[in-house]
């Protein structure tokens, strides 16, 4: 028997035009078009359970814990007192489940704009749904833009877990919705935003807008990364932007070891080391900082 | 056996509406492999490689001479006129004429067709700038009712039937009528009431519907042209109804003669008409007469969420159907989605700005007080929360005192002459500053809206230039002068 027996099935994700990225499939366990978008979820040998959203990969068991580490730990040790935090897509439930390790955070706001996405997760995705039952947590179904317009000095930490920003969630890479996220959030508050791979030229026109955008509305905008396999590129960028915290200078590694936080790729040592980036994408960065102050 | 149903004279017409004839014919010769030689040069794109690659094949194939099996716009006899016929059904009218050179040109023919050289024509002040072209170009004499004006918006509002019916005593030889359904703000006056006032005094009734093809698809927004008994109307279907840019429709109504009125637009109308805009109309009149109250329904909830929302956030005035009056606002456009900026210390076109150069949002003007966001089946709900929340983030940045704004107000039109004569006259040439008094030889108006702050043959009295000057410094787009950046305009000798 070949590796290509003929009862293979397989599944493919499109990182660019030129560039994709294969699986082999096991099970569709559920496959749905909900009033935003097309949902998928897949068994695989190599990835496990895996979510797909307009037939992209969205998070894969194997994986994901790379990425919603790196999106809850890396603020939380920076900034001393977090009590509410929103979270801005992130259906899946990852995020929520990091946060939820926090015992001084008094609320978390998820909104995602679909449903289906948190109510497929509940159903096939223990291993991130597990925390939406924490008395904590709010979950409210709306447009993640309508809900922060309303929102004034009300969080700590706001965390834009979205998809990428073709379709549904262009919105979150605008000047707007960044300039919304600031007015949302208190006097030292902290935004933290998934924001795309450097590495293919189709993809890094979102990583310089999101990164002038952000900088022309706060004070303190940087950018640090991660290694995410199932992710184009493997190459991951998350923005860190702040009103006052420093994400290197203020990070208190005592208080963050101190609480015994369990983590399989988070660690104070990778965080400072996170934010030490590559030369082309510190030039990258740079140029468009040139541009939102030119 | 199979019982025949008697088919009722909807479901025929329906069926009948399903054909796009043009579009057919014009798909038909793009796959029939004619070997051309005629114009156009680039032979199905052949000609032009790089063109071909920028627009596409498809779109070059279809860009083809008129034709047997294509027919003739200046003298329609087959595919053409099938088109224009279901059009003319369509939109409830007994004629209906393509037109390629824009809803211009659509204005200007019906005014040609209705008075000519020293006749009056009736029309409020705040028309485009097409229909007082067109008295330059046919030398009728504009009788101009003011129009009124909302005094916090400073916008202009639609004629009352008083003034109508008092203009029409006072000019009883004028030929005909012009109305805007609506204006750009989606103000509609009370059309019904001034077409049986016109038709009583045997004035003729010619809509401007540039802002109103909707009208005719959608039971809850207001009453169309044809629909109120109007002889003509120039309707924009490439504005909100789909076709492509520069593409519309003239409609008429008997007891209007179609061959004369086909006569005068064929005086100034391309004779190479592109057959890209003709089946652009003939495909968005078919999908606007089955798919078009869906898609105004879906217009009017984007806009009225909008609406909710941006009054929400305060500061800001996103106006709506509580302007009704009953006479100078009888009805309002609600697919409109017009914003009132000025309490929150900012022009409008200063806002259209800032949409722009920061949040990359194009809306469709800004003027003073006031800007306007054309909402379609087209927006996406992101879309409009994007424009929603970016007006936020406006008032929060850039909030100011109100004070120090210009306080927009009707300008009665100082008429010195008609148009025609003015425009011709001899001129010269003087620093817009030191133009007080003089009479205007050339229009002068921001664009969009394309309204006239002053038109030829009217005199350039102190608040016309104040308002001129005002407009230049907040950075609004001027034109119609010789004098491309407004240092100078052309007065009469």
């Amino acid at each position: 028997m070949t590796g290509n027996n003929l009862t293979d099935l397989w599944y493919t994700d499109e990182h660019t035009r030129n560039v994709r990225f294969s699986m082999k499939v096991t099970e569709q366990i559920a496959s749905k078009k909900s009033k935003v978008q097309r949902i998928d979820i897949l068994d695989t040998p190599a990835y496990g359970r895996v979510l797909c959203l307009d037939g992209g990969i969205m998070i894969t068991e194997r994986d994901e814990f790379i990425y919603h580490e790196m999106l809850a730990h890396v603020p939380m040790a920076v900034h001393p007192r977090v009590k509410n935090v929103l979270v801005i897509g992130g259906g899946d439930g990852g995020t929520v489940r990091e946060l939820c390790k926090y015992k001084s955070i008094e609320t978390i706001d998820l909104v995602e704009a679909d449903k289906d996405v948190v109510l497929l997760s509940k159903k096939h995705l223990p291993f991130t749904s597990s925390k939406f039952k924490d008395k904590r947590v709010s979950v409210w179904f709306e447009e993640g833009l309508r809900f922060v317009r309303g929102k004034k000095n009300e969080y700590d930490l706001i965390i834009v877990d979205s998809p990428d920003p073709y379709g549904p969630a262009e919105g979150f890479f605008t000047r707007e919705f960044y300039g919304t996220c600031y007015k949302a959030l208190r006097d030292d508050g902290i935004l933290i935003n998934q924001h795309e791979s450097p590495f293919y030229d189709e993809h890094c026109k979102s990583v310089r807008d999101a990164h002038r955008h952000i900088t022309l509305e706060f004070p303190i905008s940087t950018v640090y990364q991660a290694h995410i396999p199932s992710y184009p590129s493997g190459h991951w960028l998350f923005g860190f932007a702040s009103k006052k915290w420093n994400p290197i200078g203020n990070l208190d590694e005592a208080r963050w070891n101190k609480l015994r936080i369990n983590t399989r790729y988070y660690n104070t040592a990778l965080h400072r080391g996170a934010f030490a980036l590559p030369n082309y994408v510190l030039d990258m960065l740079h140029e468009e900082e040139q541009a939102a102050f030119k | 056996m199979a019982r025949t149903v008697p088919a009722r004279a909807g479901d025929i017409k329906a069926q009948r509406q399903k054909g796009t004839p043009l579009a057919d014919a014009l798909d038909a010769q793009r796959i029939n492999r004619l070997a051309h030689f005629d114009v156009p040069a680039h032979k199905s794109g052949r000609g032009n490689p790089e063109l071909t690659e920028y627009l596409g094949e498809r779109a070059m194939a279809m860009d083809v001479n008129s034709m047997k099996p294509l027919d003739n716009l200046g003298h329609p006899v087959s595919v053409i006129k099938e088109a224009q016929e279901l059009c003319a059904e369509a939109f409830g009218a007994d004629d209906a004429f393509f037109m390629v050179n824009g809803t211009t040109s659509a204005v200007q023919a019906m005014i040609m067709a209705s008075v000519t050289t020293g006749d009056e024509i009736i029309l409020p002040r705040n028309v485009h700038r097409s229909a007082i072209n067109a008295l330059v170009v046919c030398g009728a004499i504009p009788v101009y009712i003011n129009p009124g004006i909302d005094k916090r918006l400073g916008i202009p509002l639609g004629m009352s039937v008083e003034d109508v019916k008092r203009t029409i005593k006072e000019h009883p030889n004028a030929k005909a009528i012009l109305v805007n359904n609506p204006t750009y703000y989606g103000i509609c006056s009370n059309l019904k009431e001034i077409v049986k006032l016109a038709h009583a005094a045997g004035m003729r009734v010619l809509a401007d519907e540039a802002h109103g093809t909707h009208f005719y698809f959608h039971e809850e927004l207001p009453v169309s042209a044809m629909a109120c008994g109007c002889d003509m109307a120039a309707a924009s279907i490439h504005k909100t109804g789909g076709s492509l840019t520069q593409s519309s429709v003239l409609l008429t109504r008997k007891p209007v003669n179609p061959d004369y009125v086909r006569q005068v637009i064929t005086l100034t109308q391309s004779t190479s008409a592109s057959y890209l805009l003709l089946s652009s109309l003939d495909i968005a009149r078919k999908n606007l007469f089955f798919k078009g109250r869906d898609m105004y329904q879906k217009t009017i909830e984007f806009a009225d969420y909008a609406r909710e929302e941006i009054n929400d956030l305060g500061g800001y005035y996103a106006f709506g159907p509580e302007l009704i009056n009953g006479d100078t606002v009888f009805a309002f456009d609600r697919t409109k989605l017009s914003v009132h900026t000025r309490d929150i210390g900012l022009a409008g076109i200063e806002v259209y700005d800032y949409l722009r150069d920061d949040y990359g949002i194009q809306i469709e003007f800004g003027d003073i007080g006031n800007l306007l966001a054309i909402i379609s089946c087209g927006d996406r709900m992101m879309d409009i929360d994007r424009l929603i929340s970016a007006l936020e983030e406006i008032k929060r940045k850039r909030e100011k005192s109100p004070i120090g704004l210009f306080d927009h107000e009707y300008i009665n039109p100082d008429i010195a002459m008609a148009p025609q004569t003015a425009f011709y006259a001899k001129k010269r040439r003087v620093k817009l500053e030191k133009s007080k008094g003089f009479i205007a030889g050339e229009f002068v108006m921001s664009y969009p809206p394309g309204i006239p702050i002053v038109a030829p043959g009217e005199r350039i009295t102190a608040d016309v230039l104040e308002h001129i000057l005002f407009a230049k410094a907040k950075g609004c787009f001027m034109t119609g002068t010789e004098d491309m950046s407004l240092e100078y305009v052309n007065v009469l000798a």
